[in-house]
């Protein structure tokens, strides 16, 4: 990526950026363009480097923050109605990170309400296009994160992943999308949908680049204590030699174009001299179901705090209190983040806990087992990311199932809490982006980036 | 399951959303389409397999018993709310 110098001054970069967000802007992409506080603080990296002062690793580095990161610069809503007017008075620490290293936020950007959703769709500012066809969506929650990296607006953008929202919308744009192992990013001061999956990371143009940001963001954190003690810049990236490919996921209902490009990079890597090893991994067929019955659960946790009392939208001329709760709950939700709560709330509800909740759970189990089982095969798995190309906007909006089996895929790693990381694997005869995804055991992260860049 | 339209109300009030009538009837649909789908994991057999309820490697992270700063004041945090007095939170009567 460009780094601020002498030469090219942080102004230029952080001024062509927001030209470039313009140019773009039916695209939809972001809630909110930075454009006064990026270029003061680009002067102010360019006084530096004039005095001859040090400047970050990230100095006058343009990006893009997905809108579900707290900080003063803009209103934070989650791309939902009723986060609206809410500005932040503290700072995520992965934002402010990248910020003491000289990287400035041109913008936020749009994404499926509270990141419920695999489209961008369930924004209540409506859905971002797709980078490489306007007829279809950008994939979600992350959409407007993937767009503004594919339309070369910013070098990176910030993302969530607790299902895919990163790695899906990477796959659907072109661009490399990295799920972090669990704990490796700190998530205070990131808005909560379910926390025993909910991962920081980012979309970027190259490994090197995803490498960089990751030596930057990773790291313990003491507000956030489900951090794990800094692993990532210790870490060496290992040598992959046997790749693990898993049967279940070679099948009709996966688009033949995506399943050939798989079929490719098997071949390029046997020709470089590594084994490819079927996997068996039966319990996955069930991580989906598993999946849509625990994020739901922590999604009517987490989501109950929203009361229309502290912060955000109130509803207006409510009675009392004990309709105000409601009614600002009913307007200032999507209608997808209505039905994740009531299905959280029925899962953990008396009577259908054990059914549900508890089974879940153990099915968790299954899943974790399998992965550290396939590990013990393999190096590392190569696995498509979502079932299908982009598609059309509208499509599936209307059939929620429909819309999670777009997860089927990307689900199970964040069920294990291991990282996964999307590559650009080439396009479809119709010009749309394939990607694919390299899967690790815990903390592989490093070796999952560089191993990639053997996949080019 | 069969899904109901007083389960839909049920789940309502434990979610506290008040539902218009198109709203019950659609997410009257659309809940008991994903209940299907979830109930397959009926087929899973997990006899004598312990659950996982989180994927973090650590447990019981502790710290010093000490009252840290935080990052915004009480000024910066009453600022977020619609309506203020004195210090204090104003909301609709709660009688």
């Amino acid at each position: 990526m460009k780094i601020a110098n002498k030469t090219v001054t942080a102004t230029q970069l952080v001024k062509d950026a927001l030209d470039k967000a313009k140019h773009f802007a039916d695209y939809n992409i972001f809630t909110y363009v930075n454009e006064e506080g990026a270029l003061k603080k680009a002067a102010e990296i360019d006084a530096k480097i004039a005095r001859g002062e040090e400047v970050g690793r990230l100095a006058g580095v343009p990006f893009a923050m997905k809108d579900n990161f707290l900080s003063p610069e803009g209103e934070t809503t989650a791309s939902a109605h009723i986060l609206e007017g809410f500005t932040s008075p503290i700072t995520a620490t992965a934002i402010e990170k990248l910020e003491k290293e000289g990287a400035i936020m041109i913008g936020r950007t749009n994404m499926d309400a509270f990141a419920h959703g695999s489209s961008t769709e369930n924004s209540y500012f409506g859905p971002t296009l797709n980078s490489h066809d306007r007829e279809r969506v950008s994939g979600g929650s992350s959409g407007g994160s993937a767009v503004a990296v594919a339309l070369d607006i910013v070098e990176f953008a910030t993302g969530t992943d607790t299902g895919g929202s990163i790695r899906q919308p990477a796959s659907f744009n072109g661009v490399y999308g990295l799920k972090p192992t669990y704990g490796t990013i700190s998530r205070y001061g990131v808005v909560a949908m379910a926390s025993s999956t909910d991962c920081v990371g980012f979309f970027t143009k190259t490994p090197d680049d995803m490498n960089l940001l990751m030596e930057v963001a990773s790291g313990q954190d003491p507000k956030d204590l489900t951090t794990l003690p800094d692993y990532y810049n210790e870490s060496e990236a290992k040598k992959v030699k046997k790749i693990g490919i898993i049967k279940d996921f070679d099948n009709e209902s996966v688009d033949a174009e995506i399943r050939q490009a798989l079929k490719t990079k098997c071949e390029d890597l046997k020709a470089k001299g590594c084994e490819i090893v079927e996997l068996e991994m039966p319990a996955l067929k069930y991580a989906l179901a598993a999946y849509y019955i625990i994020v739901p659960a922590e999604i009517a946790s987490n989501l109950s705090r929203y009361d229309g009392v502290r912060y955000g939208f109130r509803s207006e001329d409510s009675a009392n209190l004990e309709d105000l709760y409601p009614n600002t709950r009913s307007e200032g939700f999507m209608p997808e983040n209505k039905r994740r709560i009531m299905i959280g709330n029925f899962v953990l509800s008396s009577g259908f806990y054990d059914a549900y909740f508890l089974k879940a759970a153990k099915a968790r189990t299954l899943i974790v087992n399998e992965y550290l089982e396939a590990f013990s095969k393999c190096d590392a798995i190569l696995t498509p990311v979502a079932p299908n190309p982009a598609f059309k906007l509208g499509e599936k909006v209307n059939d929620p199932v429909s819309m999670y089996l777009e997860d089927v895929m990307s689900v199970p790693l964040n069920l294990a809490g291991v990282p996964g990381l999307t590559i650009p694997a080439g396009e479809t005869a119709s010009g749309l982006p394939i990607g694919l995804q390299l899967v690790g055991p815990r903390r592989s992260d490093k070796t999952l980036i560089e191993f990639s860049k053997e996949l080019m | 399951m069969e899904i109901k339209r007083e389960d839909i109300l049920h789940l309502a009030n434990l979610s506290n959303f008040s539902l218009s009538e198109a709203e019950i009837e659609k997410l009257g649909g659309d809940l008991q389409d994903i209940i299907k789908y979830i109930s397959q994991l009926d087929e899973l057999n997990t006899d004598s397999v312990e659950p996982t309820y989180q994927v973090f490697e650590m447990e019981n992270v502790w710290r010093d018993d000490e009252i840290l700063v935080q990052d915004a004041n009480r000024e910066e945090l009453l600022a977020l709310t619609k309506e203020e007095k004195d210090n204090q939170i104003k909301v609709p009567k709660v009688l």
